[in-house]
């Protein structure tokens, strides 16, 4: 039983993308991948419910133990991440079909449904994995379908995008392979839970080396400036759905990556300085980049990149609360951001242009995207009593019980990106969906837009209809982060306590009582 | 004790260099030769990882002593790494005929964007207009100093 739990979240869409690879209507094939997205949540959420009430579970594929055998392990952070990651990724996959239904595009069909599910197998295995090779074959599963997504159909400008994301991608994984090649070399081992001790018996200088490498592998997936600059180029091309996954899942993937591999193979007594200060850089020059930007998915890209910088504000901080603090940044953080661009895309479908200064000239998009985009763009600035003031209460309040220098000076490099994002999500605002006093009529005008915009079929009408509510839905799950944050908190606090006493992962992948 | 092929560590060195400097031009085929080239370096060094070399591969069951024969984790990473990466160097390859296609060049241009983002405040002091009409063709020519991805 709880084997097919630890199973299906990566067999269920792996199977599924082979399936509609067969030769299926393109509605068997809509129907399946929503069938299946709709599985894998259910799953999560019933290993969820298992890891927090009996501890972490592990699954030894084949019946090869661990230091050996490929691993699964569920604890609370990865059954809680996948949860939160594969309903997001359902709702995407539901305004991807309605888009596909409203500009009837069968062509994208073909492709587009193998590459999503592809992409979420390389999502759930990598919450899942419990070796660090597997983590590397997690992210290449997920990477070569996100290569395929981004150049889909493309055009020029999306060529050279995906081919700018393509190899700094490639490069990354080159370095990780490099990595685990060292990290075997020196430990003799790939397995995480054997790892931490074998690394703590290394010298300072390899061990120092080989976190820092690990940094910057993880750096380059998850978007930590200095190695953000694939990111604002490429993710603006793609579709808005493809877009909005990406943002979700890919570079939060990075982002629990670093957080498993610090905890796990480099736990430390207090802050570490490198860690800190990519926070603090993160942060700061992600979110003026964002205000320099006169693209809406490119301010968005940057706010993403920015806020990337909180989530390792917590990772710095390393105790309890911060780690807390982190884990709810990220669910905050998936849900939000992938809301910001399904409504931004709806804005630039109905207005037909995604740069701002053209969308103030032009008619404003109507009064339900309006809302749709409001209420993740004020979560996103951390305005109460929306998640992102939950999420950033926490790791403030971390950083201020911590005190000194580093955490303090965290605790003021978030508050002062909180501050430009609400600027920048307000000037996005005034000029793409507020409207002009000329344009009174814009409720009108915008309905005329609304109307003109996908084509009169009903199939057309039927799919705009399914882009705005599953945008409405993101958006609610959104509202739904906030109404359940005092659960949230608590499980993601005992998730923080089990990433800093890795005891139970430890024996559960292991055996009972073989540490080593 | 574990010791290690020196002939085997340069190689390795030579072919990362290689790969790098490969990697960091404009045309896409030398980058397409790099990621080729890095990927059998990484996988020479996964070998290398895996302990002193001119040891058999794993026997039939007659010694179960491990250091009488050869670490095979390090091969089977290898083998899958082998494998990824000639997937991906056949997508690379069908991007870069893409690209090329599409482009009529090999070279990998700026992103457009991003030097209109970049150029603004020299243009905005010279015609007095902080908000230009973002055309494509108001991305100012390539003055040959090749401004990256700096914004």
């Amino acid at each position: 039983m709880t084997a097919a739990l630890l199973a299906l979240p990566v067999l269920l869409p792996a199977l599924g993308a082979g399936l509609s690879l067969l030769r299926l209507s393109p509605r068997a094939v809509r129907v399946l991948s929503a069938a299946v997205l709709t599985l894998v949540p259910a799953d999560a959420l019933a290993l969820l419910v298992l890891a927090d009430t009996r501890g972490p579970q592990a699954l030894h594929v084949g019946g090869w133990h661990a230091p050996l055998g490929v691993t699964l392990v569920a604890d609370r952070l990865s059954a809680l991440l996948l949860t939160v990651s594969t309903l997001v990724a359902l709702a995407v996959l539901l305004f991807a079909i309605g888009q596909g239904t409203a500009e009837e595009r069968r062509r994208t069909a073909v492709v587009f449904h193998p590459a999503y599910l592809v992409l979420v197998t390389g999502v759930s295995l990598a919450f899942l994995t419990g070796d660090l090779f597997n983590l590397f074959v997690a992210f290449e599963v997920m990477l070569a379908a996100s290569y395929v997504l981004i150049t889909v159909d493309a055009d020029e400008n999306r060529t050279r995008a995906g081919m700018t994301y393509t190899i700094v991608s490639l490069t990354s994984s080159i370095l990780f392979i490099t990595l685990i090649a060292l990290v075997y070399a020196a430990a003799g081992t790939v397995t995480l839970a054997q790892l931490g001790p074998r690394l703590a018996e290394l010298s300072d200088g390899l061990r120092g080396t080989l976190a820092v490498l690990l940094l910057v592998v993880l750096g380059i997936k998850a978007a930590i400036i200095p190695l953000h600059l694939w990111l604002p180029d490429s993710y603006p091309t793609a579709p808005a759905p493809i877009t909005a996954v990406f943002a979700a899942l890919l570079t939060k993937v990075g982002v629990y990556a670093v957080l498993r591999t610090e905890t796990l193979l480099f736990p430390r007594g207090g802050v570490w300085p490198v860690l800190t200060c990519a926070a603090i850089i993160t942060m700061i020059v992600g979110i003026l980049g964002a205000v320099a930007q006169d693209d809406i998915n490119r301010l968005l890209s940057f706010t993403l990149v920015s806020h990337i910088g909180f989530m390792l504000f917590g990772i710095a901080l390393f105790d309890v609360r911060g780690l807390t603090g982190t884990i709810l940044y990220i669910i905050h953080h998936i849900v939000v951001q992938a809301g910001l661009f399904l409504a931004a895309g709806l804005a630039v479908i109905r207005v037909g242009t995604a740069s701002l200064p053209r969308m103030t000239k032009g008619p404003p998009p109507g009064v339900a995207v309006a809302v749709l985009f409001a209420v993740p763009a004020l979560s996103l600035s951390g305005v109460p009593p929306f998640s992102g003031f939950v999420a950033k209460l926490a790791l403030l309040q971390a950083g201020v019980a911590q005190g000194g220098a580093a955490a303090y000076a965290l605790a003021a490099a978030a508050l002062v990106t909180s501050l430009l994002t609400l600027y920048a999500m307000t000037r996005v605002w005034t000029t793409a969906f507020a409207g002009q006093p000329e344009h009174t009529g814009h409720s009108a005008s915008g309905r005329l837009a609304a109307a003109q915009a996908p084509e009169p079929t009903p199939g057309g009408v039927g799919g705009a209809r399914l882009m705005l509510a599953s945008t409405a839905g993101m958006v609610l799950t959104g509202v739904a982060v906030a109404v359940l944050a005092g659960p949230l908190a608590r499980i993601g606090e005992r998730a923080a306590e089990d990433l800093l006493r890795p005891e139970a992962y430890r024996s559960v992948v292991l055996g009972e009582g073989e540490h080593r | 004790m574990n010791t290690i092929d020196v002939t085997l560590a340069l190689v390795v060195g030579g072919l990362f260099a290689i790969g790098f400097y490969l990697m960091l031009q404009r045309s896409l085929m030398r980058i397409v030769l790099g990621f080729v080239i890095l990927g059998h370096g990484t996988n020479l060094l996964l070998l290398v990882g895996g302990g002193t070399p001119g040891r058999p591969p794993v026997l039939d069951g007659t010694t179960s002593d491990p250091d009488r024969f050869a670490d095979p984790l390090p091969q089977a990473m290898a083998l899958t790494s082998i494998v990824i990466t000639f997937g991906l160097t056949a997508f690379l390859m069908a991007l870069a005929y893409r690209s090329w296609h599409l482009t009529g060049s090999d070279e990998v241009p700026d992103d457009p964007e991003d030097r209109r983002i970049g150029t603004l405040r020299e243009r905005a002091d010279e015609d007095h207009d902080t908000y230009p009409d973002p055309e494509p063709d108001a991305v100012p020519a390539d003055d040959g100093t090749r401004r990256g991805g700096e914004r």
